[in-house]
């Protein structure tokens, strides 16, 4: 069948007259993942603990009018009542405000502890995987080494030797926990090294500095903030086992392994006293066990199980 | 297989090597001798004290004296327990932290494998959702906090447990218990992950086309190759009961290993603690190498002294 093709076919089309699909708006990465983040209920109620929990830690102590310090001989330990509502422990001490206090240091030993993991572990992967052969080789013969040993009595030694303290505490954690941080970093990184976007950073001439900064560690973040999500119970968790064997902060400071491990002295007779500590610890290991299920889940479905 | 067996005997004898160095400068690290913070000795009493114990020797002497002590499998004196030595209070003490240590593997294997199979197989029902929530809790509750919980429920408020000592099987069942929390967790966890991972396999369907009962696909083809990941939780399981038994031996008053690390560490007796730490780090590397061995024989796709 011969087509009669006409003038008009050849005329272009006016603009107005092609049909746009609509395209969902382009977003960036952190704006899709917490899109994503934000349908996980479950997630979503860890993260808002954890804000809550951070609040409460920074302005707590600030709005009371008591210290964490103040004893009152007449009133030890109080069960909890309108004036303490966690009782007292047997100094005196309002609970209330001791489990907040804790909760400052508690929660800063878990993030300080983090960042360090994060520097040092970021650093040292980056640079592990990044030059390959045989620095890769010794680097990681290394974290393998310290790695066969739990890092508990490492970390414990370190305590041992540098006295207990706060400063010391992020010092002995920082030192101890960037292994794992190291090791999937350097996962991460080997497996783009070799990708298209590398070779062409670099044959437009960027340094090795440059494609380390610009290029491999943001394509490593989903799982790098994973794993340091991740790390911050853990700090709070080997906190409160280093100050229940006596490795913690000093006295009159409390953190809550402290606090609990001065319930547990007294569980005979005042269970309360362990019970509010106890409490805390869990719900802020629960939060975060959430918060950081679920962001794992958004920023890496590789991890996913 | 022979030669890396040997290779990597090797490297766990280096490991341990490096280990003991580590420790060994580390507890030489701390400012004063051990003894300095006793009162005001005369000198005399301290001179015979740091003869006694070797301590005005050069540290390249202590070191090379230590290591080679150690060769000979002998850890030196307690600072603290006089005429003990550090071999003593291992041969006295491990017999009754093992004994605990095995019950809670025991404990958390018995529990969770089944509880991380029935989870898979109830997937995403209240079953399913329950476990979930107690292994969550079984991560996030420290164990002293579930020990002290049980203590106050089973042995002060029920009375049927003892609250603590190390006598007959009654006075295991709570601390073994407070100790598997956390390993019991993370097996379920890691056998229902596995579980779902295998049971999606072709080899699932196959079994099921060919007219297999539910129980024969389970029980021959899906739980065996399932075991498998757990395998490799087995080291870090180990490391983590023993590092929880120092809490958990301290609460419920056991004379094991544990509890004397913990008493050693207040008191500064730094030959205990650098002794027991040797002894626990050989421990787990051992641990870690057995387990290297054993998985290659459960899983034929892995090929020994690969790199994978």
């Amino acid at each position: 069948m011969a087509m009669v093709l006409e003038q008009k076919d050849f005329e272009p089309i006016a603009l107005k007259s092609v049909q746009t699909i609509q395209q969902a708006p382009a977003l960036g990465y952190w704006q899709d993942a917490w899109i994503r983040l934000k349908r996980d209920k479950v997630a979503m109620a860890g993260l808002c603990v954890v804000v809550f929990l951070l609040l409460v830690a920074t302005f707590g102590p600030i709005l009371s009018s008591v210290s964490y310090s103040d004893q009152d001989l007449l009133q030890t330990n109080q069960g909890p009542s309108a004036a303490h509502w966690f009782g007292t422990d047997n100094l005196g001490r309002d609970l209330f405000i001791r489990v907040l206090y804790g909760a400052r240091i508690s929660l800063s030993i878990g993030i300080v502890a983090s960042i360090l993991n994060f520097v040092i572990g970021v650093i040292y992967g980056g640079i592990s995987a990044f030059f390959g052969g045989t620095v890769d080789r010794i680097m990681m013969n290394i974290v393998d080494v310290l790695y066969s040993v739990p890092v508990l009595l490492y970390v414990i030694l370190l305590m041992v030797i540098l006295k207990p303290g706060l400063i010391n505490i992020f010092i002995a954690l920082g030192i101890g926990y960037w292994l794992q941080m190291a090791r999937i970093v350097r996962g991460q990184i080997l497996s783009m090294k070799e990708q298209e976007f590398v070779l062409a950073a670099r044959t437009i001439g960027a340094s090795n500095r440059r494609i380390l900064q610009k290029h491999l560690i943001p394509n490593a973040i989903g799982a790098i903030v994973v794993t340091l999500s991740l790390s911050i119970p853990d700090a709070i968790f080997t906190e409160a086992f280093l100050s229940f064997i006596g490795l913690g902060v000093s006295a009159p400071m409390a953190s809550w392994g402290v606090l609990a491990s001065e319930g547990v002295t007294s569980l005979r007779e005042y269970p309360f006293q362990l019970f509010f500590p106890a409490l805390a610890i869990s719900i802020t290991m629960l939060a975060f066990n959430f918060f950081s299920d679920g962001l794992r889940d958004v920023l890496d479905p590789k991890m996913r199980r | 297989m022979l030669g890396y067996i040997i290779k990597r005997f090797l490297n766990a004898l280096v490991v341990l090597w490096v280990v003991i160095t580590l420790t060994f400068l580390l507890m030489h690290a701390i400012p004063g001798g051990p003894f300095t913070s006793e009162k005001n000795l005369p000198p005399a009493v301290m001179k015979n004290i740091e003869e006694r114990y070797k301590l005005n020797d050069p540290l390249t002497k202590q070191y090379t004296d230590y290591l080679v002590n150690i060769v000979h499998g002998d850890l030196g004196p307690s600072f603290k327990y006089q005429g003990r030595t550090v071999n003593d209070i291992i041969k006295e003490s491990f017999p009754v932290s093992f004994q605990l240590g095995m019950d809670s593997i025991v404990l958390a294997i018995l529990i969770g494998i089944p509880a991380g199979v029935f989870a898979a197989l109830k997937r995403n029902r209240w079953q399913d959702r329950v476990i979930n929530f107690c292994t969550t809790l079984g991560v996030a509750v420290p164990s002293f906090v579930m020990a002290a919980l049980f203590i106050e429920v089973f042995a002060l408020k029920l009375g049927l447990l003892p609250t603590a000592m190390w006598s007959g099987w009654k006075s295991q069942i709570l601390p073994a218990t407070a100790l598997a929390g956390m390993p019991m967790a993370f097996i379920t966890r890691l056998t229902r992950s596995s579980m779902l991972d295998v049971l999606g396999q072709d080899y699932i369907k196959t079994a099921k086309a060919k007219g297999l009962s539910a129980f024969c696909v389970l029980w021959r083809h899906a739980l065996p190759n399932s075991l498998i990941p757990v395998i490799t939780y087995i080291g870090p399981m180990a490391a983590g009961i023993l590092t929880g038994s120092f809490v958990i031996e301290s609460i419920f008053a056991i004379p094991g290993l544990g509890r004397y690390f913990v008493t050693s560490i207040y008191n500064r007796d730094y030959t205990v603690i650098l002794g027991v730490t040797i002894f626990y780090s050989a421990l787990i590397i051992l641990m870690n190498m057995l387990v290297d061995f054993v998985y290659p024989l459960l899983d034929p796709r892995i090929k020994l002294g690969k790199k994978g």
